[in-house]
């Protein structure tokens, strides 16, 4: 039986990966990655619970959650394609127009 | 036995997930994220969620990984950074929060390990075992959690319409006018 | 009947909105005759109330409508007292108010502003039923405020004049001095008794220290000192004149300028309770009404006159009122509603004949051309003089014997006032109405009466004859009915005060109902030995007494001395708000100040929005790690 804690560090692990590579990476492509495997790290922490605490709710969510994922994959990647008959390019730096 | 396994998978998917970030090729982030999702669905059967194990290998390994090398290999993007500087003190300071953020989750598990009484819930491994993982998702999906997953159709349905409003349908109404 | 006396008030409230909303759309003649139809409906409501009075246990009922103000202790309702004294007034305002709206349709023939005048005259009669229907002193002041206000629309009413923009002003502003100590008086009521209406208040009025009573009866009397033109707020009343004439009739001659009277009845046991107040009260009243007599007696402009008739007028009923002979204050005033909204609209008949002229040097012998305005003004003025077996001299000697019995002095000066007030009023008709025409353009472009216009002139003077037959002299053993009628309205006071029952001998009575005549004979015979026969004297007078007559000319400089005193001061400091203050401070820091800072700590956050999304995802990052750290490692 292995204890949900190393679960829950293996997440958080995986976790701040996902998040130093979102903050790492320029290509818009890896960053998209980056962000599933957030997901991903977060749908094992509620995975985890769901064992430990003997709930089906917890996967219920997870459920959800990769709806939600494969939505947001979708829409960022038609937003990404989109972007880049605009400006040639995938490279997040290049995308700044939001700037005043 | 099971703690070996847990080795294996956990480490597989952290290096896997290490490859990705620091590759170059995005090509390459994308299979090493399919590792790590593989590794996670093989985690998920350790703890008795094999329906969810198998709804994480269709999802991300079958849908959206797959979907992602698409439009690497459609935009031939795989070289995203032109130059790569990989050692500057910006992106130090990312990797220093990216620790401290560990640190934190970290904490915040021990914390939880010493702080709260573990609830023996409903499901055990042996109903699990008795009735099946997937009919105990989908019974606690089809009653108590009518109403969410219907919404969750909806909110497919407009991912659905906002990807061919994105994509497709300009080229749609070209064609259409074009005859 | 009487429970639905809020249509009274409720009537004139739809005049406003239909015609204050689509007056335009209406057309003028729509205007006029909604109005009218409203007020009509009002009265008719206030008449069937009237009438049922008589059959109400103690001849008083409180209509409870809602409960309007509730917090803590504070708790008042908005409702409406049906009793012998409301039901006066509200006859006289809307009876009164009738007749002129009906008037001012002939009046303000062809003006742009017809629907709004109509929206506003109508406005006024709600608020001034409000006012006397009222149960309660909050009522009342919200009644009293509201007249302030609608007088201020309608003395404005031509607001592109400056004159009249400005005389709009000048009222509002005085009369917030009296609402002020009025507001005051409301506060200590409140204080002191934890209730406003009007049947808590007297019940336990015996039961609270003269000082007090005497207090909240001055600061109230502040208000009316202000609503009714007494000295010193009266410089209001004359200015108010650039208002339109039906305005003048209504507002600043029948009823609201009478508010104060009412007020002062209708607290009649407060004042009964305060004879130092009352004795104030009476002065002055005295004083106001010789004061503006005396000033009336060289006034050139026809409409002027009235408004100082009006003020001193006034003084007398304040005067009754403060001698404790509040029914006779009643009857002075619904009287003089019926015989001064007469002699304005007589007034403004000529001005509109006469093309607005209304300086009497430039009138003169229109007594043929306009025969009904003529006929009108006359018996107005004989009521206003107080000629024997007019409603204006049974009302006014009612005041002068029992001011007889209250104060020598001040029945001296009243029956001095009768004396000038005959004078001034025949001064006025003869110099109009009589003579040669002096102004060929005048008298060449002169305008003929209408129907619209004359019809209300006759029915109020019929009212100025008969309308002393409510309180005929109760020394000859006549029936005196209006008050055996308000007697429920001073029951309390008379058990808290018992008044002594030493009345006049009829002997008295007949002796000073003599002289009171033989005043007004004479006024009136040595008005037309000056202004008829030998137009000199007053020439010849006005030189030899030189200093004497600039003083009346210049209305004793109260203008002038105010305008130094208080006016120029307060402009002033105005100014030095306005310039220093204003823009010095509040502008230049506060205001641009705080628009700068802002626009500086945006170009300095500005800075943070780099455009570049790594940017932003550190952000959202280093705040979900300080978040996580505030809750994970505290």
């Amino acid at each position: 039986m292995i204890p949900t804690a190393w679960y829950l560090l293996l997440a958080a692990i995986l976790f701040s990966i996902g998040a130093g590579g979102v903050m790492l990476r320029r290509n818009t492509l890896v960053i998209l990655m980056c962000v599933e495997l957030m997901m991903n790290a977060v749908n094992l922490t509620f995975v985890a619970f769901s064992h430990e605490l003997g709930s089906m709710t917890g996967q219920v969510f997870v459920f959800m959650i990769m709806t939600v994922a494969a939505v947001e994959a979708a829409v960022g990647l038609a937003i990404l394609v989109e972007l880049y008959r605009q400006t040639q390019s995938v490279n997040i730096d290049d995308f700044d127009s939001l700037k005043g | 036995m099971e703690a070996i396994l847990f080795f294996i998978f956990g480490g597989l998917a952290v290096i896997g997930a290490l490859a990705m970030v620091f590759n170059k090729n995005a090509v390459h982030s994308a299979l090493f994220l399919l590792l790590t999702m593989s590794m996670i669905a093989a985690l998920y059967v350790l703890l008795n969620a094999q329906f969810i194990a198998v709804a994480q290998v269709l999802v991300y390994a079958g849908a959206i990984v797959v979907l992602i090398l698409f439009v690497v290999m459609l935009l031939g993007a795989e070289l995203g950074e032109k130059i790569p500087q990989w050692l500057t003190v910006r992106n130090g300071v990312m990797v220093l929060l990216a620790l401290i953020f560990l640190t934190i989750s970290g904490t915040a598990v021990y914390d939880w390990l010493y702080s709260t009484q573990p609830v023996a819930g409903t499901v055990t491994d042996e109903l699990i075992a008795q009735q099946g993982s997937a009919e105990l998702v989908g019974q606690s999906l089809f009653t108590q959690y009518l109403l969410p997953f219907e919404l969750a159709s909806i909110l497919l349905l407009v991912g659905i319409v906002g990807v061919v409003m994105l994509g497709g349908w300009r080229f749609v109404q070209h064609r259409e006018r074009g005859k | 009947m009487t429970n639905l006396i809020w249509l009274a008030i409720a009537f004139p409230l739809i005049g406003v909105f239909i015609n204050g909303v689509f007056g335009k759309k209406l057309g003028e003649k729509t205007n006029g005759w909604l109005a009218v139809s409203m007020v009509a409906l009002s009265f008719i409501i206030g008449l069937l109330a009237f009438l049922q009075v008589p059959n109400l246990p103690e001849h008083q009922q409180t209509v409870d409508l809602w409960r309007w103000i509730t917090i803590g202790d504070f708790d008042v309702h908005f409702s409406l007292l049906v009793d012998p004294l409301s039901m006066i007034m509200t006859l006289v305002v809307t009876g009164v108010g009738l007749l002129i709206h009906i008037y001012a349709i002939g009046y303000m023939h062809g003006d742009e502003g017809v629907s709004r005048f109509f929206t506003y005259l109508n406005l006024f009669i709600a608020s001034m039923l409000i006012l006397v229907l009222s149960d309660n002193y909050l009522g009342l002041y919200v009644g009293w405020e509201l007249v302030g206000a609608c007088s201020y629309l309608l003395i404005g009413f031509w607001f592109f004049k400056d004159s009249a923009a400005d005389a709009g002003k000048k009222a509002f502003i005085v009369n917030r001095v009296g609402d002020f100590g009025f507001a005051l008086g409301v506060f200590l009521i409140w204080t002191t008794f934890g209730t406003l209406q009007y049947s808590g208040v007297f019940e336990a009025a015996g039961t609270v220290s003269t000082g007090v009573i005497t207090a909240i009866t001055a600061l109230l009397f502040i208000g009316a000192i202000g609503k009714s033109a007494q000295l010193p707020l009266y410089v209001w009343l004359p200015d108010a004149m650039e208002g339109p004439t039906p305005v003048s009739a209504l507002i600043h001659a029948a009823t609201m300028v009478t508010a104060g009277v009412y007020m002062v009845a209708r607290s009649n046991v407060l004042y009964a309770l305060a004879p130092q107040t009352s004795m104030v009260v009476a002065v002055i009243g005295g004083v106001t009404a010789l004061y503006a007599a005396t000033i009336a007696l060289v006034q050139f402009d026809l409409k002027r006159v009235l408004a100082y008739s009006t003020i001193s007028q006034l003084g007398y009923m304040v005067m009754a009122v403060g001698v404790g002979a509040y029914a006779s204050g009643i009857f002075h005033l619904a009287t003089h509603a019926f015989f001064k909204a007469l002699l304005f609209m007589a007034a403004g008949s000529v001005m509109h004949a006469a093309n607005d002229v209304i300086d009497m040097r430039r009138l003169g012998g229109l007594k043929n051309k306009l025969p009904i305005t003529y006929w009108t003004f006359v018996i107005g003025g004989l009521a206003l003089a107080g000629f024997p077996l007019t409603a204006g001299f049974f009302s006014k000697d009612e005041i002068l014997a029992k001011t007889f019995e209250a104060n020598i002095w001040l029945y001296a000066i009243g029956v001095f006032t009768a004396l000038l007030t005959a004078f001034y009023t025949f001064r006025a008709i003869f110099m109009t109405f009589h003579g040669e025409p002096k102004d060929a353009d005048v008298a060449k472009h002169l305008h003929h009466e209408t129907p619209v216009m004359t019809t209300p002139l006759v029915i109020l003077a019929i009212l100025s004859v008969l309308g002393g037959l409510m309180g005929l002299p109760a020394a000859f053993g006549l029936p005196n009915w209006l008050e055996g009628w308000l007697e429920p309205v001073f029951e309390t006071m008379h058990r808290l005060v018992p008044a002594e029952a030493a009345h006049l001998t009829l002997g008295t009575e007949v002796g000073l109902m003599t002289l009171s005549s033989t005043l007004v004979i004479l006024g009136i015979a040595a008005a037309m030995w000056v202004y008829l026969r030998s137009p000199q004297i007053a020439e010849r007078t006005a030189q030899s007494a030189g200093w004497a007559y600039n003083l009346l000319v210049h209305k004793y400089y109260v203008d002038e001395i105010y305008d130094a005193l208080f006016v120029n001061p307060a402009r002033g400091l105005g100014k030095f708000f306005a310039k220093v203050v204003d823009m010095g401070v509040i502008d230049a820091v506060l205001v641009d100040g705080s628009a700068k800072t802002v626009g500086w700590l945006g170009q300095i956050a500005a800075r943070w929005q780099t455009g570049y999304v790594r940017n932003y995802v550190v952000s959202i990052f280093v705040g979900a790690i300080v978040i996580g750290a505030y809750f994970f490692l505290r």
